[in-house]
């Protein structure tokens, strides 16, 4: 008798449950703000001066566990100064397909060139639009991804992500 | 221009007949495709979700996507099936469910511009025995298309198929025995008339009534009676080699199985199309609303029963109670 009223309850409690808020999030309409130290997309970083902080010494590609990282580095000239140190990077690559976000590169980065931003939507149609270039990773990023608030969280914020 | 007004068994033209059957087979159709929709939905608010919503304005779009994903998709089939036998299973599946709405009565019947326009698309005096019937031609279909595929899984769904529905079939005709007793008829039309003058006969019956509702679930093999497709272990049972719109027709075939079932209820038990004020149709519509969700509030809410405890309950609770229901409202019958 007792297995009748405790399927009733549990019809009463599934009934019930049709008048409560869905806990959903509608995900592309609202974007649940990432963690501050969310490792997203990488960001490469310049001074104020507009030279960029990257001194292409690689040591980023030899951190990397993916060997997603390509860098080939050249001479700074007094005509051509590209970066503040005596050598810059020509060609700076990485390959998202490959990288796993682990944030070894930013660890390993000696001048915080490089960081990992808050960026997730990283979906391409192709494989090699998911390489991205020096320019590409230059630049600020198109679409700003919400924040969650520092505060809330005990874990204090590295000091190479706060300026950046 | 006398064999366009003649009357046909019924007291109807023919091709009034004709244009009903083909208004009742799409909107059934139509009904099984929202009966998805609103599935999916009911059981997302009850899990807190919002269901489906993206296609069109509250998901109402949902069903015709789905329907274009299916159809657009290639129809492929296994190495070592039987190509006759696994191409026309689901085509017999959807036939045998379709058919069986056909004698379910849904309003009084009226009088439109001379011509009479019966509440029903045929009337046969063993309309309930037709039900029955074609119900196990239907389960060849799940049968042959499981065993055709070549796969161990779609055998074992349809292995367990078959034993359910032979073992809740028996259950679910003991049931409807008390209905027709106290009816006095197979008829379903007559059977909805005898309640108009009686009681519903969920009041007399309400025994019959749970028996019925619960073979029944297992009949349509639904939550928590669906272990013919329990996906944890048999992938999806007898259809786990249909893709495309073969599956569709299988999904549409046990959820139009469904709807039968519900309309069957509503006709036996709750007095089918009659109710105070509104319309028969509407009436009908209604009830069959109310049992629809009914079983899609029972699935949410059940968890599936182990095999053997099936077995049991089929063979060992719902069995006798069915037999002692039928014995004891024949023995009311005829004394009182």
């Amino acid at each position: 008798m007792s297995s009748i009223f405790g399927t009733a309850k549990g019809f009463g409690v599934t009934f019930k449950h049709i008048f409560k808020k869905p806990i959903t999030q509608q995900y592309p309409e609202f974007k649940r703000p990432v963690y501050p130290r969310f490792r997203g997309r990488h960001r490469l970083h310049t001074h104020a001066n507009g030279l960029e902080k990257c001194v292409g010494c690689s040591l980023c590609a030899a951190a990397c566990p993916s060997d997603c990282i390509r860098v080939v580095a050249e001479e700074n000239t007094a005509e051509n100064r590209v970066s503040a140190g005596e050598r810059y990077a020509r060609i700076y690559e990485i390959n998202l397909s490959r990288c796993i976000f682990c944030g070894y590169c930013e660890l390993a980065c000696p001048f915080d060139a490089i960081t990992l931003g808050n960026e997730f939507e990283l979906s391409e149609y192709s494989r090699d639009d998911l390489i991205y270039t020096k320019d590409m990773l230059l630049a600020e990023p198109i679409k700003q991804v919400p924040v969650q608030d520092a505060d809330l969280y005990d874990t204090p914020i590295p000091a190479y992500k706060s300026d950046s | 221009m006398t064999w366009l007004v003649a009357a046909g068994a019924n007291g109807e033209p023919w091709w009034i007949a004709l244009i009903k059957a083909a208004i009742v087979i799409n909107l059934v159709l139509f009904g099984f495709a929202y009966l998805t929709l609103v599935e999916r939905k009911v059981m997302g608010r009850m899990q807190l979700r919002y269901g489906p919503n993206r296609a069109g304005p509250f998901g109402l779009l949902q069903p015709i996507a789905d329907l274009v994903k299916l159809i657009r998709k290639e129809s492929f089939l296994p190495a070592a099936a039987i190509d006759v036998l696994y191409i026309s299973a689901p085509f017999l599946a959807a036939f045998t469910a379709l058919t069986t709405f056909s004698v379910i009565p849904w309003g009084p019947g009226w009088t439109i511009a001379g011509y009479q326009v019966n509440g029903y698309v045929a009337d046969l005096p063993i309309a309930l025995l037709l039900i029955f019937a074609v119900g196990s031609v239907g389960i060849y279909g799940f049968i042959v298309g499981g065993w055709a595929s070549d796969s161990k899984f779609a055998l074992l769904g349809a292995m367990r198929t078959c034993a359910q529905l032979v073992s809740y079939e028996v259950s679910l005709a003991l049931s409807v025995l008390g209905v027709v007793l106290m009816a006095g008829s197979l008829s379903l039309v007559d059977i909805v008339a005898a309640q108009e003058i009686d009681v519903w006969y969920v009041i007399p019956q309400i025994v019959g009534f749970v028996i019925f509702i619960l073979a029944g679930t297992a009949e349509t093999s639904r939550a928590p009676f669906d272990l013919p497709e329990a996906e944890q272990e048999l992938v999806a049972g007898y259809h786990t080699e249909y893709g495309g719109m073969r599956f569709g027709l299988y999904s549409m075939s046990e959820y139009i199985n469904l709807i039968t079932l519900s309309g069957l209820a509503v006709t036996l038990f709750l007095g089918g199309w009659h109710g105070p004020l509104l319309p028969g149709p509407v009436w009908f519509l209604l009830k069959l609303a109310a049992l629809l969700f009914f079983f899609i509030w029972m699935r949410t809410t059940l968890p599936r029963l182990r095999y053997d405890q099936l077995m049991r309950f089929g063979w060992k609770v719902l069995l006798p109670v069915a037999t002692v229901n039928a014995v004891v409202t024949a023995v009311l019958v005829v004394w009182i």
